[in-house]
């Protein structure tokens, strides 16, 4: 087997820690309902880990912003749920969670 | 340059010597005038570009040294009791990231209760750290470990940061006479600190970074084998310094009179003299006593011990600390390096809070031994009868 690679002290380069997929440390994960959101970026601002960022989608009349979830590195806290004022978030359980 | 000096003085002169680039410190009783000192010669200008900072704890000094050092700076501490457990937290981290930081630590009891004397609870407390340690007997020993520590923490096969304890008050505030060493001599042994990792603002790096249970094993498994690895280094240095120097204080360990001896006593640090010479006095009467002064105590010496131990029934183990619930730490050790053997070790635990440790107190504990009269174990010598009651 090839041998792992481990750093002398643990010392790592910038922006490594990207590799580490934190986003598998979360039993719940939140869904953004498009219809409902209102792109006013409460969740963007409250979101602990700076995992939401509103993205430009096409609207039934005209182009509006939505939440968008980088499941990476979303640990799945629901405070984006919690904040958003128009019911756009719900909390999903992961399915290896589901009993 | 030999000169009456006290031992606050013989660390820090051999520390100037070695050309740190950073010092930090907090200043405790018994540790602060050794920083003092090295205060003032920077003061004085007399460290060339070192920088000395004063921290506002050792939290904070231990910190600054784990930042200094992760830039490729040579950097020394010094502390003690109280203040070396506030570093614990930050010193882990420097054996974790392979930080080569050198500390003197002046040997101190630990609360509670107060005290400010010494015995080697706290550099005990720590033992686990993936920190060298060793222990001096005398001024002399410490001042000739400085250059020593620096070769061996920053000896690319180890990579570990290290103490050299020394026992607090009956060393750090002794006038002993000390050769002093000569920046020439200092300068042929100790070469600049080539950091094999460093940190610059133009490459940043993060050390100690966040490490999964994928990867977290193999890491804390190489700080093992670090300090595994350091045994030949350290011997390597040791043997060295005695060429260089002319003064050989032995290996991990020194055996004297082991050979023939039925009783076998061991010590560490400044308790070393006295056993030493109640130990020669035996002899002189006929006792067939041998002595061991443990120099390294992490990594642990033990294939040395067993060796020396070999043809010996009973082992006497001079403690000057407690693990509340188990055997004295040095116990511990010596046990499982000679757990294969039928020897009885005894574990007379002396001096704590700077009680004293008599002649005659060392004979007659050595002498039950031999006697017959004390039971293998820990127990405690030069303590009073007490009744504990509520206030």
């Amino acid at each position: 087997m090839e041998k792992l690679r481990i750093t002398l002290g643990a010392v790592s380069k910038p922006l490594e820690s990207l590799k580490i997929k934190t986003g598998d440390w979360g039993a719940e994960y939140p869904v953004i309902i498009e219809e409902n959101c209102k792109g006013c970026g409460d969740c963007v601002v409250y979101c602990p880990d700076l995992c939401i960022e509103l993205v430009e989608v096409n609207g039934e009349e005209k182009k509006k912003k939505v939440a968008k979830v980088n499941y990476d590195y979303c640990k799945g806290c629901g405070t984006c749920s919690v904040v958003c004022r128009h019911d756009a978030i719900k909390m999903e359980i992961k399915e290896i969670y589901r009993g | 340059m030999m000169k009456v000096v006290r031992g606050f003085y013989a660390v820090a002169y051999s520390v100037k010597l070695c050309k740190p680039d950073v010092i930090c410190a907090y200043p405790i009783t018994p540790q602060s005038e050794i920083v003092e000192n090295i205060a003032q010669m920077y003061a004085n200008g007399e460290l060339g570009n070192c920088e000395y900072i004063t921290a506002e704890s050792e939290f904070g000094a231990a910190s600054i040294l784990v930042g200094a050092s992760a830039t490729g700076a040579r950097t020394y501490t010094a502390t003690c009791s109280q203040g070396l457990i506030l570093m614990s937290e930050v010193l882990w981290n420097a054996a974790g990231m392979r930080l080569p930081i050198v500390m003197t630590i002046a040997n101190r009891s630990l609360s509670a209760p107060l005290s400010i004397w010494n015995d080697h609870q706290d550099s005990m407390a720590i033992r686990d750290a993936g920190i060298i340690q060793m222990y001096v007997e005398n001024n002399q020993e410490v001042h000739d470990m400085m250059p020593q520590a620096f070769k061996i923490a920053e000896n690319h096969k180890v990579m570990l940061p290290m103490m050299v304890c020394m026992d607090g008050y009956k060393l750090t505030h002794a006038y002993e006479p000390v050769d002093l060493l000569s920046q020439e001599i200092v300068d042929e042994f100790l070469p600049p600190y080539d950091p094999p990792v460093k940190m610059t603002t133009k490459e940043p790096y993060t050390f100690g970074s966040y490490a999964t249970p994928a990867t977290y094993m193999e890491f804390r498994a190489a700080v093992y084998n670090a300090m595994e690895r350091s045994r030949k280094v350290i011997e390597e240095v040791y043997k060295e310094w005695a060429e260089i120097s002319g003064r050989n204080w032995g290996g991990h360990i020194v055996a004297e009179n082991c050979e023939d001896a039925d009783v076998c006593v061991m010590a560490m640090g400044s308790l070393v003299g006295l056993v030493r010479e109640v130990v020669k006095e035996l002899r002189g009467e006929g006792k067939k006593v041998g002595f061991i002064k443990i120099r390294t105590f992490r990594p642990f010496p033990a294939e040395e011990i067993a060796k020396a131990v070999d043809n010996a029934q009973k082992v006497v183990v001079f403690e000057r600390s407690l693990s509340m619930g188990s055997d004295a730490p040095v116990t511990l050790d010596v046990k499982a390096a000679i757990h294969k053997k039928a020897i009885d070790v005894y574990s007379p635990v002396v001096g704590l809070g700077g009680r004293d440790v008599p002649h005659k107190l060392v004979k007659s504990t050595i002498e039950e031994v031999i006697e017959g009269k004390a039971k293998p174990g820990t127990y405690f010598k030069g303590l009073k009868d007490y009744e504990e009651v509520v206030v």
